[in-house]
């Protein structure tokens, strides 16, 4: 086995490295508590942060690569590693992965969607649905004509397991909130699910979420869940891998620009005069060229550089990713000028505060009083906004991925789903199937991003929670 | 009030000059021609006289900066940098790669572009205005807590979805109208009723929650309070006071956008296969003609910076409170 992180791994796994710190101060601080404390005790708040870290987790696990090992001890000597890069993710999913029909087929289906021609046994030909190689292979001749009680019973079998996994997790969390006292052990048991609160919707939508992956992920080893695309590749699979993709392109993009409109938002606002000319042109003259079409213009220009230097990357997957990491990129150009404007205006506010008067006074020098003094104060603002992005650019990746300037077409991101999807809706019977999946992964995902945005942005911008 | 416009006028052509300078480093300076040249003759392996006799069709084959070979004025004039960007200033947009004026099919292909872009802006307005004074009207019920959610709900799906699930709904399932295509007259309506259906609904949502937190934060104002104390009828305090104070926001945030109705929806467009400047755009951008999209680049900055000078003077014109400074 040998680990190889790709860039935006990295980035992410420096994003998870941040926020641990960041949750570490947090937790230190009781001011920067309270409003997180006020996120998590909302119904709304707890419910869509479960769903949304199920989506971090499938992205995290999905971020680590690794080229598996074919021959331990090859007569060489040393190892021989495979060229494939697989992550975490493609290994716990590898029936889904591995089982690979040769073209469409219904979701549960047995058999292809699209006749061919087949040969007979005893010579001859007849034209039908081919059976899948895969699906519902353990099926005895009799079942396979009606396979509905096996598949409740495979789902029915997954969502116990799924079951068995919350229990497990329910009763170690109270152990540990009851600090092992058995008598406290049952009452926290009680509060847990029976006392309205947000513990109990957590607890409750983690069950949910348990039993769905569960009867799925048992599912999955015997048929297709979500049928298959075009090539015979599993609908579910792709759909689960774009969440990375998506994540990425929601994260990454603000993450990237941050720096950028910290220094120049706070400068512009700390200094006035010319810095807060040249940074307000700055950010008027790209603020006045519509995004998409800075974006498509910055995209062309990529898929230039990359066809005359394709030397310059190694592999296939290599290059998707550095697509992928140019357009969060370039996603950023146009998108920090929103937060740049708001940092410069919340500056210009706080500079004229006392305290920054007094540190003015006691010689403290500029820069020490934008760190010290400024940053802590608008932090806010950046995590609000960062919030606030994330599903506009989860939205945005689907239509770039549709305008042609969007993800590389090897990469699985939805939106590359709907756009293939887009000729399987022309044809007749319809193949709908990618299409509702790559929709309900999608949907759900920017739904909890926008009520957990709602949340967070009450929690932490009182003016605002006071106006409505 | 001239002296003013004229005084912004003069401010937004730094802006200007500044979209046209980062269009040109974008599109000449971080590729130059040569290798634009080898991408659109899609041949790894091509000839050096091949790049140049294309540059030279295509007039890409002057330097960027400064000509040295020109004379006195010419060397500043004779270059890249004049023929293809500063001519935008004076809309003098070239020919595309492909050859085509793109000037005239600007003007042939705005038209279709706003008989979508103005129905759907006028019919969302009043559609989302409508829906949000509802909800206001019922603040702090129900009616306030579900709506707010549906709102959520229908933000949160794809604008691709709507398009998608429409055209299958509507044109495929009902047979109500064509699916796509465009034919100019009177016969247009039965191809832009769909896409405009679709563009309002997929702009409700948002729409609709932004106006409500508009009209709840101007209920909240001591105007309202003293209406109410006169004892006026929560009905007329709203529709009476309420709307037409809010108006004020709410159109002069219309206004910058309306020159830009002229560019066009782009996903809109090209789902629809209606030849506006919408799908025009897209067209080039998936045939990476590199001289449609500059300009494309550049119009749409100059209608947004007029936008921004007709919201300016639409605020003065509305609210008399607003100085000109």
């Amino acid at each position: 086995m040998n680990l190889h992180f790709l860039l935006t791994d990295y980035l992410i796994w420096f994003l998870v490295v941040v926020s641990v710190f960041y949750a570490v101060y947090v937790s230190r601080h009781e001011y920067l508590l309270a409003p997180w404390r006020q996120v998590l005790h909302s119904h709304v708040g707890a419910a869509t942060g479960v769903v949304l870290a199920a989506y971090v987790c499938i992205g995290l696990l999905d971020s680590v690569h690794y080229y598996p090992t074919v021959q331990a001890d090859s007569p060489e000597g040393g190892v021989v590693v495979s060229t494939e890069l697989l992550s975490v993710f493609d290994v716990i999913v590898t029936p889904m992965r591995t089982q690979v029909e040769t073209t469409y087929s219904k979701p549960f289906a047995l058999h292809s969607f699209s006749k061919k021609t087949l040969e007979l046994d005893g010579g001859g030909q007849v034209r039908s649905y081919p059976r899948l190689k895969y699906a519902g292979s353990h099926l005895g001749a009799e079942d396979s004509a009606a396979p509905c009680a096996d598949i409740l019973w495979k789902g029915f079998t997954g969502a116990l397991y799924g079951l068995d996994a919350w229990l497990v997790l329910l009763i170690l969390l109270c152990l540990i909130r009851a600090r092992g006292a058995p008598l406290e052990f049952l009452q926290q048991l009680k509060n847990t699910l029976l006392k309205s609160s947000a513990l109990r919707t957590a607890s409750l939508v983690t069950l949910l979420l348990f039993l769905i992956v569960g009867a799925t992920y048992y599912l999955s080893g015997y048929y297709h869940v979500w049928g298959t695309d075009k090539v015979g590749y599993d609908v579910f699979y792709i759909t689960l891998k774009s969440i990375r993709t998506g994540l990425v392109i929601g994260t990454l993009t603000t993450l990237v620009m941050l720096p950028l409109a910290l220094i120049l938002g706070m400068s512009a606002g700390y200094f006035k005069g010319w810095v807060d000319d040249v940074v307000q042109y700055l950010y008027t003259t790209l603020n006045s060229i519509p995004g998409i079409l800075l974006i498509a213009a910055a995209v062309l220009m990529l898929d230039v550089y990359m066809y005359n230097h394709a030397d310059q990357f190694t592999s296939v997957i290599e290059r998707a990713d550095w697509r992928l990491f140019f357009i969060c990129l370039i996603l950023g150009i146009t998108n920090w000028t929103g937060l740049c404007r708001l940092l410069r205006a919340e500056t210009l506010k706080l500079r004229e505060m006392d305290y920054v008067n007094a540190a003015t006074a006691f010689g403290v020098r500029n820069r020490t009083i934008l760190i010290r003094h400024l940053l802590p104060n608008v932090m806010h603002l950046v995590l609000i906004s960062i919030v606030l992005d994330f599903s506009g650019l989860v939205l945005a990746e689907a239509v770039l991925s549709y305008v042609g300037i969007g993800v590389d077409p090897t990469t699985h991101s939805w939106g590359n789903m709907i756009n293939s999807a887009r000729l399987e809706m022309a044809r007749e019977p319809m193949v709908w199937w990618a299409l509702t999946s790559s929709f309900i992964a999608m949907f759900i995902l920017v739904l909890c991003a926008n009520l957990f945005t709602d949340v967070v942005r009450d929690a932490f911008d009182p003016r605002l929670r006071e106006r409505t | 009030m001239i002296a003013y416009i004229v005084r912004r006028f003069l401010y937004a052509m730094p802006i200007l000059i500044g979209v046209n300078l980062i269009t040109f480093l974008l599109f000449f300076t971080v590729n130059p021609p040569d290798d634009m040249a080898r991408l659109y003759l899609g041949n790894k392996h091509i000839k050096q006289e091949q790049i140049d006799s294309w540059k030279a069709e295509h007039g890409y084959d002057k330097p960027l900066f400064y000509n040295t070979d020109g004379l006195g004025v010419e060397k500043f004039t004779d270059t890249i940098f004049v023929d293809k960007s500063l001519s935008l200033f004076v809309f003098d947009f070239g020919r595309s790669d492909a050859g085509r004026d793109i000037s005239y099919d600007i003007s042939q292909r705005m038209w279709p572009s706003l008989a979508i872009a103005v129905p759907t802006l006028i019919v969302g307005l009043l559609c989302n205005i409508t829906f949000a004074l509802l909800i206001a009207f019922f603040r702090a019920s129900y009616i306030d807590y579900w709506g707010v959610i549906l709102c959520v709900m229908m933000m949160s799906v794809s604008g691709l979805f709507y398009i998608i699930g429409g055209q299958f709904l509507i044109g495929k399932l009902l047979h109500l109208v064509p699916i796509s295509g465009y034919s100019p007259g009177t016969d247009a309506i039965k191809f832009l009723v769909l896409p405009v259906i679709i563009g309002v609904i997929s702009g409700i949502g948002g729409g609709t929650r932004f106006y409500r937190t508009l009209f709840l934060e101007e209920m909240g104002k001591d105007y309202v309070r003293t209406a109410r104390a006169k004892g006026l009828s929560e009905r007329t305090v709203l529709f009476k006071h309420v709307l037409r104070n809010a108006l004020i926001p709410i159109l002069t945030g219309v206004v910058v956008v309306l020159p830009s109705l002229f560019m066009g929806s782009l996903i809109l467009e090209s789902f629809f296969a209606i030849p506006g400047l919408g799908s025009y755009t897209i067209d080039a951008i998936r045939g990476q003609d590199f001289a449609i999209v500059r300009s494309m680049v550049f119009l749409g900055a100059f209608l947004y910076i007029i936008g921004l000078l007709l919201t300016d003077i639409s605020y003065t014109l509305a609210d008399p409170r607003v100085r000109l400074s």
